[in-house]
């Protein structure tokens, strides 16, 4: 274990909530999560479980309406970041932490070019001259791997191709040399090969540089490929979360399992029926009283219908998963 | 170049079009020119002389031709009524319209860009919906009335503005520039409601794109946000409202000229039109046209220096 002075982040017993038609819903339910500095944390779920929102809610950057409910705490770096202004917030982001979002055709600003959206965290956040400013944003450029770097600063967004624009938004989400990076989906938007290549970049860029990394994705081997500590999260919650091979290895939530098995595989004849999850994630609305998963559950039993097993390490210090009936340690894939 | 080319040709048309069909119209109102020309006590002699001479005989086609020939060479022809050239008279009422119409535009966005951020930004809130009521309210009223309210608050009682007239720039351009205030301030805050309501509208819509979130991660303040990544990609809409309002106000302020007792080329042609001075009206008709083709033109380069992603097409078509 490590001593709380070492982590970079800790999240506890975080929760968000969004109005509804009736009441609020709880996107994020009482989570908690710690990310030490060159490690690399994948929150990995089905679209709606809350890791966006997760995401927005460690930045201070929740969508309208949203906002964090009950004691939890985001402390990074030492600094409680719920207790923070906006304007000590703003020193933090983007400077403190860099953010890379999914699709790199909606987050770069299209009537500005690449070389002002560069600078412009560097002139504002570590004060630099524009001569500065601009060699600095060539250099980042080269680093994230862009050809010509110095002709791309005058384009615009739309000059580039979605691989190129990615490269730029994480050249952008590394200007002010970041501590954490939070990456939400950030391949998702673009072609497979593609998605390889930013992968790796982000790979290299997070052990050159020794920062922490979250890195949002629905795909599991996204996770596995990249990935120190893997989490899961249902509706809101973290279900099963485990040092990457652990996870893999020894699946024990039978969420984690489905997820795993819902992935097409190579050596599968062909047509062979996709497994798809059965039924759909519950309407947070109306959660079920025990365990979330319990009405698409295939080990479901009468416990689980009616108390929620909490998130817990039973046989191993670092695996902690939340259900009553997992399948045995030794039960691998 | 080919851009340029295209909106040559199309300023050549739409003015062939518009006074051609103006001609046909003058032609077809049944006062008879000549008869004015000529005086109450004209014999009907003295007003077949008339007609003679200025060439009413003619078939409408010819006259037009006549008058195109001449617009070619600059040549507007003369006054019917006071016997000046036409193209000096509007080169005297020109500058009055232009200043007026350049003070009204400055003063709406002066107004409408802070209001329609702002609105945007606290969308729902107090500010903006006493913003929003404002809008509705100056829509609703017409720019005469508004005007006879000021006059009576900061001519009338304040003193602070001249309630009519107008001083060339040559006595100084303190008293040119305050006479045109009051004026300026009646047409801008009409305006104002329409381009802050449209700006607040695209800006809500720009606030919820993913790169005000990504500029919100940067850590940008807020300030930064909303006139660096946020005004510009907004204004589209309200670029093309200000392109109709300058449009109008060339040869539509004629109720503001006329309150505040400006020569304007509203008023020009509105007592041409009265007085059967049908060049006078042709050469009014004329510079509006080629004013609104111009003011077009400008705004289709505006777009392109808003947004790159135009700049593109444009020099495609």
């Amino acid at each position: 274990m490590t001593t709380t002075a070492q982590r970079l982040l800790v999240v506890e017993n975080l929760s968000v909530s969004l109005p509804a038609a009736r009441g609020e819903v709880r996107v994020v339910d009482r989570v908690s999560l710690s990310l030490e500095r060159g490690r690399t944390l994948a929150l990995v779920g089905e679209s709606g479980s809350g890791k966006s929102m997760l995401c927005r809610a460690i930045m201070g950057l929740l969508p309208g309406g949203a906002r964090r409910t009950g004691s939890g705490r985001v402390v990074f770096a030492g600094r409680d970041l719920g207790a923070l202004l906006e304007r000590e917030l703003n020193r933090i982001r983007g400077r403190e932490i860099g953010v890379v979002l999914q699709d790199p055709l909606s987050s770069l600003n299209p009537v500005l070019t690449i070389g002002r959206q560069i600078a412009e965290t560097l002139r504002y956040h570590l004060g630099f001259s524009s001569a500065r400013a601009r060699e600095r944003s060539i250099e980042l450029l080269r680093a994230v791997g862009i050809p010509r770097p110095e002709e791309r600063l005058a384009c615009h967004p739309h000059q580039l191709s979605g691989g190129m624009r990615q490269r730029v938004a994480i050249a952008m989400a590394l200007s002010c040399d970041p501590q954490l990076l939070i990456t939400d989906e950030p391949t998702t938007a673009l072609d497979v090969t593609i998605q390889a290549e930013i992968l790796n970049l982000l790979g290299r860029l997070q052990k050159e540089r020794n920062m922490a990394m979250i890195l949002v994705t629905h795909d599991l081997w996204v996770a596995a490929g990249m990935a120190h500590d893997t989490a899961v999260m249902y509706a809101g919650r973290i279900v099963e979360q485990a040092p990457t091979g652990e996870l893999f290895a020894r699946m024990r939530m039978p969420y984690t399992k489905a997820l795993f098995d819902a992935i097409p595989r190579v050596d599968d004849p062909p047509h062979t029926n996709l497994k798809a999850i059965g039924g759909t994630p519950p309407d947070l609305a109306a959660l079920p009283p025990g365990c979330r998963f319990a009405p698409r559950c295939p080990r479901v039993q009468t416990r689980c219908r009616a108390e929620e097993p909490p998130l817990v390490a039973n046989d191993r210090e670092d695996h902690r998963y939340a259900c009553w009936f997992p399948y045995p340690s030794e039960d691998s894939p | 170049m080919g851009f340029f080319w295209g909106k040559f040709v199309h300023l050549v048309v739409v003015v062939l079009a518009v006074t051609a069909v103006t001609f046909v119209m003058l032609d077809l109102l049944p006062a008879d020119v000549a008869h004015e020309v000529a005086g109450q006590s004209a014999t009907s002699r003295d007003v077949a002389a008339v007609r003679q001479e200025l060439g009413l005989n003619d078939s409408v086609a010819a006259r037009y031709g006549r008058w195109l020939a001449g617009a070619a060479r600059g040549d507007l022809g003369t006054s019917l009524v006071t016997r000046q050239p036409v193209g000096e008279a509007i080169a005297s009422h020109l500058p009055v319209t232009l200043e007026l119409l350049l003070l009204a535009q400055l003063f709406a966005l002066a107004l409408a860009i802070p209001a329609g951020i702002v609105s945007a930004w606290r969308a729902e809130s107090p500010i903006d919906r006493a913003l929003g009521s404002a809008a509705f309210g100056l829509i609703s009223v017409p720019s005469f009335a508004l005007a006879i309210v000021l006059i009576y608050f900061f001519s009338l009682r304040l003193k602070w503005f001249p309630a009519i007239g107008f001083t060339p720039l040559s006595e100084g351009a303190w008293p040119n520039i305050r006479g045109m205030i009051l004026p300026a301030v009646s047409v801008a805050l009409v305006e104002f409601a329409s381009l802050m309501r449209v700006l607040r509208g695209d800006m809500i819509a720009t606030l919820r794109e993913e790169f005000i979130l990504f500029a919100r991660a940067k850590g940008l303040p807020t300030w930064r946000i909303l006139l660096r990544h946020a005004l510009r990609p907004s204004s589209f809409t309200m670029l093309t409202l200000l392109g109709l309002h300058i449009g109008n106000l060339i040869g539509g302020a004629v109720i503001i000229e006329t309150i505040f007792a400006l020569p304007g080329i509203g008023r020009l042609l509105v007592s041409s039109i009265f007085s059967q001075d049908y060049p006078m009206v042709q050469g009014c008709v004329l510079i509006i046209t080629v004013g609104y083709v111009a003011v077009n033109f400008l705004v289709d380069i505006c777009y392109g220096l808003l947004d790159p992603r135009v700049r593109k097409e444009g020099s495609v078509g």
